[in-house]
């Protein structure tokens, strides 16, 4: 029982890893498609907000100003698409894939500027806090440690609950845009834009500004995503770490039907499935190349059996025009 | 006088030519290029010179940049381009390509035969193995409803894995602690430096093969019943279907002819360069980059074929360059950005003639 329970606490501490990083950048997708803004761009968005966290905390020392700096730099890359798709009409899929590729490039040039022609940063001296580190440890000493293995050090609940400050950041924001979307004023004219923005023009709804916020937000939290892969699971940036994860994120909003909460589900089904793998990977009896597909197959099948089709918001990847 | 009328009327039609603004963005493109380049301390002007140098210096530079860094690109170009037609957004490009140079590597490993029986051999693999990917996508679009571009980024990384899976196989690997496979025969590769020296050690007669894939897709989209039904679909697909078009076997062929030509550019690759599958540390990127040269190229097959030698060669001259070699990254990204800001550009010129034509 009890090494089932370790088992389980290693798995989801692997879990709780994983996932905050796809639901940042999941939540900042589902704000911009929610207002008819297609983000392919959340991928470029992560690696700059991962460069960016890496190289601020690098040089600040300060993990939480790394944190809103890589917020910010996701936020840059996101007007540039709210400019080109909203102002300029553009098509919004070759918008975000342009961003992709200036961003991506952008975070190497940077990177080899800074940090002497290596696409790789130092390691930032100090992560984001784990919030709880040491409470159960405390807990266990303290209550006389009757309370059995669950508290100890690396213990379940230590596995679990100890995570970085970012997992639960990712987890609060998800009420929070839940909270936006569905209950408050700009969350209407915010769903109403992404499906039927001539009504809501003429209800007197800006239709512009509406998609401009909502996509700056997206970029504002992909960011955040990207710099949670940095300052948390690992401490530096590469090039190669971000790679595919602003896709993944794309696809739990599918998977989640355009629903915070929905994409919260899609990201925790990946995060687990990796989990899965780390504990599966080290028995060895499965090649772990198989293993690591796990996650994409769960999602195809869930996908096939229980998700059906995704209700895309109407005006989704179209320009809005005034009509005259 | 007639003079000046000719003269206008050939501005209004460059106005009117998407080749023009391409040409505008890619200018734009350079000058954010010479913007970061200054900012690095590198004079712009300078590494211009020398990237264009290198990729003009010798037969053999060209060879470099417009056969063996372009000819991936076609491919993957055109198959986005292909799906772009269809109303798809064929991000699965890169999967398609994964599968395809598995493939071709399998058979071309461990299948004896004569060249002129083994090449075709490989080739047919892995055409089989694109479509079949491709194909798949579309049949679970069709059957369950699934969204397509979910289901090709997921697709995207199982090719990813399975290839690294066939990879390691005992038999299949090369062995001694290496993460490559066995190469393929003598009799599966289709490198012609051998017969024509002058070339880069690299260059393949697959470059032939995807300029007739240029022409074959040029063809099939703007000259038959099938290119119409595709196009059909994609402008509007109630209307189609109203008009007794079979959407759905619509969607499906194209994924799967999308699936080829991605998957052919694979298999290419691995008879042409590299002779064999290396593990993955990370995507390549041919598939995401065939949507960037897509773009460029206008979604037109002759465009794509233009955008992606221009692509190639870039990349080739990025290799050789004394600034960074992200610097071609930037350069690109601003000129898909411009490419997609454009249709406002467009579309206010257009604007104008109408107002000036109603008064």
């Amino acid at each position: 029982m009890d090494q089932l329970l370790k088992t389980l606490g290693i798995v989801l501490n692997a879990t709780l890893m994983y996932t905050p990083p796809l639901l940042f950048a999941a939540l900042g997708s589902c704000c911009s498609e929610k207002s008819g803004v297609i983000n392919i761009g959340i991928e470029g968005m992560m690696t700059i907000g991962a460069f960016t966290g890496a190289a601020v905390g690098y040089f600040s020392g300060d993990p939480w100003l790394a944190f809103l700096c890589a917020g910010l730099a996701g936020m840059v890359f996101a007007l540039i698409h709210g400019f080109a798709c909203i102002t300029c009409k553009a098509d919004q899929t070759i918008s975000g894939t342009a961003i992709n590729f200036l961003a991506s490039g952008i975070a190497v040039y940077v990177c080899r500027l800074l940090f002497a022609g290596n696409t790789e940063t130092h390691p930032v001296p100090n992560k984001l806090p784990r919030i709880f580190n040491g409470l159960f440890e405390w807990c266990n000493a303290n209550l006389g440690g009757k309370w059995g293995e669950a508290f100890a050090k690396n213990g379940f609940l230590d596995n679990v609950f100890n995570t970085y400050a970012s997992a639960y950041i990712a987890f609060i924001l998800v009420l929070v845009i839940w909270f936006i979307f569905y209950k408050t004023r700009f969350g209407l004219r915010l769903r109403a834009v992404g499906e039927h923005p001539q009504a809501a023009d003429t209800l007197g709804v800006n239709v512009s500004l509406v998609r401009y916020i909502c996509v700056a937000l997206s970029g504002f939290l992909a960011g955040l995503g990207g710099a949670s892969i940095t300052l948390a699971t690992v401490s530096v940036y590469r090039p190669s770490i971000v790679i595919g994860q602003g896709f993944i994120a794309i696809a739990a909003v599918i998977f989640g039907k355009f629903k915070p909460q929905g994409a919260m589900l899609g990201c925790i089904l990946f995060g687990f499935c990796n989990g899965l793998k780390v504990v599966v990977g080290s028995s060895g009896s499965i090649p772990v190349n198989i293993i690591s597909m796990i996650p994409y197959v769960v999602t195809i099948i869930a996908l096939i059996l229980f998700v059906g089709k995704a209700h895309v918001p109407a005006a989704n990847g179209k320009p809005y025009i005034k009509s005259k | 006088m007639k003079n000046s009328i000719n003269t206008k009327r050939f501005i209004e039609k460059l106005q009117e030519s998407a080749f023009t603004y391409t040409l505008i963005s890619i200018i734009i493109g350079f000058i954010v290029g010479a913007i970061a380049l200054l900012i690095a301390g590198y004079n712009p002007i300078e590494s211009y010179g020398k990237l264009f140098g290198v990729i003009f210096r010798s037969t053999k530079n060209i060879s470099y940049s417009f056969i063996e860094y372009s000819v991936p690109y076609i491919l993957t170009g055109l198959s986005v381009a292909f799906a772009f037609k269809t109303g798809v957004f064929n991000i699965g490009a890169e999967g398609q390509y994964v599968m395809g140079s598995v493939a071709a590597m399998l058979v071309g490993a461990f299948v004896k035969a004569p060249a002129y029986i083994h090449i075709p051999l490989c080739i047919i693999a892995a055409l089989a193995a694109g479509a079949l990917w491709g194909g798949l996508v579309g049949f679970l679009k069709i059957r369950f409803g699934a969204h397509e571009v979910l289901c090709m980024i997921m697709f995207n990384w199982i090719a990813y894995y399975f290839s690294n899976f066939i990879v390691n196989l005992d038999g299949v690997n090369v062995g001694g602690g290496k993460t490559w496979s066995v190469p393929i025969a003598d009799t599966a590769k289709i490198t012609i430096s051998d017969w024509l020296p002058g070339l880069s050690p690299k260059a393949h007669f697959g470059v032939f093969i995807a300029l007739i894939c240029v022409v074959v897709i040029y063809y099939i989209i703007n000259r038959t019943t099938l290119g119409f039904k595709l196009k059909a679909v994609g402008f509007n697909r109630s209307a189609a279907e109203y008009a007794g078009i079979n959407a759905n076997g619509s969607v499906l062929t194209a994924l799967s002819i999308s699936g080829m030509l991605a998957s052919l550019a694979g298999a290419l690759q691995v008879m042409g360069v590299t002779y064999k599958v290396s593990q993955f540390a990370g995507q390549e990127g041919y598939g995401f980059q065939g949507i960037t040269v897509a773009l460029i190229g206008g979604t037109n097959p002759f465009g794509v074929l233009l955008g992606a030698e221009f692509f190639g060669a870039m990349k080739f001259g990025g290799t050789r360059f004394d600034a960074p070699s992200e610097i071609v990254d930037i350069i690109m990204g601003c000129i898909v950005l411009c490419i997609a800001i454009s249709s406002l550009l467009r579309m206010m010129i257009s604007s104008n003639k109408k107002n000036k034509g109603g008064v």
